[in-house]
């Protein structure tokens, strides 16, 4: 009796754990492709931005931010930061200068957000990644998965918050489109669904082959994402990294992660078995 | 670790008050002044200082930590190489308790507690690298459960494993103050928190290198694979031995009043044990490297700077300890195996630095190097831990003999009195 009853208690010791870590239901649920073409996109056309920084104007306004003093130059990198969350860069490429614009990419399956360990970092069913501040540890993961390197920390904070462009989520409730669509007076910023601008982009390639390259950025890259860019000129050109691939980043893990209820389950039953098996003559149990 | 103390220490006797039993074990024992202590107190109190600074501060004004290295030597060394030095644990408990392997019982305290206390102190560093710590509770409390995250599993099996180690090595709290009742519980308990102790050591071992799958366009192609999870498992177990020997070699010499003869006997042999598996390891660990070399095309990276890099790795700090460990388990050197555990502990910070920091975003014009203060604080961690470790170690029966009460308890364990039976006693009468 003596050992049944303890042989029980470590079964459903370790029953339990892997329910717990078995237990929330749609583990995966999140990373499932479903139809976006309804969510929230932006599409950024770089063969028409002239590089006004009209949008980071925006932009810092919007978000309380001070002015920006640097100009997008040739030679020098500007990337977002905890005080502008969308900057314009000048590329020299073969068919001269040409401007564009960094800011979140709103992933359809973003690392960051299954980088997040507290659902901090979130895909809203809209289309934006937005971070919770009532959640966040600040344990930075999400800026070790970004592929694009968006997230940025204020490391200068006591109370330090993760700062990226979240397509201006609190407009978007109010009806209004985020603010550098809103102020760029160019056009060359696009807000709407994504399947829509999906067909937009698609027509402006097949109306004026000679002025753009066939590729939507973000199209495909990392799964997809919801900001989409046209250019004149191979986005290497542009500084974007192309190697990024079309897997969705939560695949990367999905196997690890598969693979551990399953561990929890048949790991403690094959150590009692082997246990068992060892026994001697003169072992207690 | 200079302990010349020769007291041997007691435990609390049936009867004495406790908590007059337990400030009087507060005091240190042992000489102060060693020439550890001179080295590491100071180094201990800057690094508080500093944590303090840290807090006060902030992390940009104490580590160099920015926008486009999120993740220093707090990460990289203290949880990422703290918890494959802590690996030990699981290994020796799973020769005792699983495969029975009784040649090496004798030093399944000191493992566990050096693999708790590691936990402890690598794991607690994780606390000051937050940037909003006072949210740490949010992975366990409801409501906020990032369950596609691989770091949630890792905070979770942290969390479930330093308590199963601390149920593992409950019993010598228990002894040391004399909780018979208790201890015959927390005896009945240790088998069943082993064998889960070991899915979930072995699940974050390489839930460690799983958080690293998703910067794959970030890590070297030599060292990002889709098998890291699968390595870092693998290297865990040399990981874990050589910090069993070193740590071995160091406490049979400062410990040494406090073993028994007995012990004294059998140490090479456990040595010798262990450094075996390591080297079996190391072949295992270094076959794969080389699968995953194969399988990955990255050949002509070799020739590159970081190519380099990853041939110092493997064959300095893989081949080369393995040729160590298995001369030295020939010859039954203590040098040649002391040495073999040095280099291949060394080749583990190094390879787990590469995948955290060095081969992060080698592309990076400018690369992330530690700051002073980061380095001294992972100095007091790491002093602090063997100072944590000591202090027990000079008061539980860690490598001193249980107390006489203990064996008579477990002689009842194993063979109890069925319910009901008349005691033998009684016939008699």
């Amino acid at each position: 009796m003596k050992t049944t009853r303890r042989k029980f208690l470590q079964f459903t010791g370790a029953a339990a754990g892997a329910g717990l870590l078995l237990g929330p239901k749609n583990t995966f649920a999140s990373v499932a492709h479903k139809d976006n073409s309804q969510q929230y996109a932006m599409l950024n056309d770089t063969t028409r931005c002239i590089g006004c920084q009209a949008c980071e104007q925006a932009c810092a306004d919007k978000n309380c931010f001070p002015e920006t003093d640097t100009k997008p130059e040739i030679g020098t990198q500007r990337s977002t930061g905890t005080e502008a969350l969308s900057v314009i860069n000048a590329n020299d490429t073969s068919k001269g200068i040409i401007f564009s614009k960094t800011q979140c990419m709103h992933c359809d399956q973003p690392a960051c957000v299954s980088a997040c360990l507290v659902n901090a970092m979130y895909k809203t069913d809209e289309g934006p990644v937005i971070w919770k501040e009532s959640k966040c540890m600040g344990c930075r993961y999400c800026m070790v998965a970004c592929p694009f390197d968006i997230p940025k920390f204020e490391y200068g904070s006591l109370n330090p918050k993760i700062r990226k462009c979240v397509m201006c989520f609190d407009r978007l409730g109010e009806g209004e489109i985020p603010a550098c669509a809103e102020a760029c007076p160019q056009e060359a910023i696009l807000f709407g669904k994504r399947g829509e601008l999906l067909d937009i982009a698609r027509k402006r390639i097949y109306d004026h082959p000679t002025e753009y390259v066939r590729h939507i950025y973000g199209e495909n890259e990392v799964g997809g994402t919801n900001v989409l860019y046209l250019a004149g000129v191979p986005f290497e050109e542009l500084g974007f990294r192309t190697d990024l691939g079309t897997i969705p980043y939560p695949e990367y893990t999905k196997t690890f992660l598969y693979s551990v209820p399953l561990a929890l389950l048949l790991g403690p039953a094959f150590m009692l078995g082997l246990r068992q098996a060892t026994k001697g003559k003169n072992d207690k149990d | 670790m200079n302990t010349t103390d020769t007291s041997t220490p007691t435990y609390r006797r049936a009867g004495q008050d406790l908590w007059q039993f337990i400030k009087s074990e507060l005091k240190p024992k042992g000489k102060l002044l060693t020439p550890f202590n001179i080295i590491s107190a100071p180094i201990i109190l800057v690094g508080l200082v500093l944590i303090v600074l840290r807090f006060t501060k902030g992390l940009g004004a104490t580590t160099n930590l920015n926008q486009e290295f999120p993740w220093g030597i707090w990460i990289g060394f203290d949880v990422v190489t703290g918890v494959a030095f802590a690996a030990g644990a699981y290994i020796v408990t799973f020769m005792v308790y699983v495969l029975r392997m009784e040649k090496y019982h004798s030093i399944v305290r000191a493992t566990v507690l050096n693999g708790f206390l590691a936990y402890i102190f690598y794991a607690g560093a994780l606390a000051l690298d937050l940037g909003r710590p006072w949210k740490i509770v949010n992975p366990i409390i409801g409501n906020s459960f990032g369950v596609s995250s691989v770091l949630f599993l890792v905070a979770w099996h942290f969390l479930l494993y330093m308590m199963a180690q601390f149920i593992e090595f409950s019993p010598a709290i228990a002894e040391w103050l004399g909780l018979r009742k208790l201890r015959k519980i927390l005896g009945t308990l240790t088998v069943g928190a082993v064998v889960f102790g070991i899915c979930l050591s072995m699940l974050h071992q390489s839930g460690l290198g799983a958080l690293f799958l998703l910067a794959p366009a970030k890590i070297h192609p030599l060292w990002y694979t889709e098998y890291i999870p699968v390595l870092f498992i693998v290297s865990s177990v040399f990981a874990g031995m050589s910090i069993v020997i070193i740590e071995g070699t160091i406490s049979h010499r400062v410990f040494r009043h406090q073993i028994s003869a007995e012990h004294h006997a059998k140490h090479m042999d456990i040595m010798v044990g262990l450094s075996r598996l390591a080297a079996a390891a190391l072949f295992v660990y270094f076959f794969m490297k080389i699968l995953v070399l194969i399988h990955g095309m990255h050949w002509h990276e070799l020739l590159t700077p970081m190519g380099y890099l990853y041939l110092v790795e493997v064959l300095g700090f893989v081949v080369l300890p393995f040729v160590i460990f298995v001369l030295g388990a020939k010859n039954r050197s203590r040098k040649l195996l002391l040495s073999g555990a040095i280099i291949s502990a060394v080749g583990i910070i190094f390879n787990r630095l590469n995948i955290s920091v060095i081969a992060f975003k080698w592309y990076a014009p400018v690369h992330y190097m530690p700051s002073w203060i980061e380095v001294v604080v992972t100095l007091a961690v790491v002093l602090g831990e063997i100072w944590a470790f000591r202090w027990v170690a000079n008061r539980m029966p860690v490598f001193m003999e249980s107390p006489q009460w203990v064996k008579t308890l477990d002689t009842e364990v194993e063979h109890p009195v069925p319910v009901g039976a008349v005691p033998v006693k009684a016939k008699k009468l």
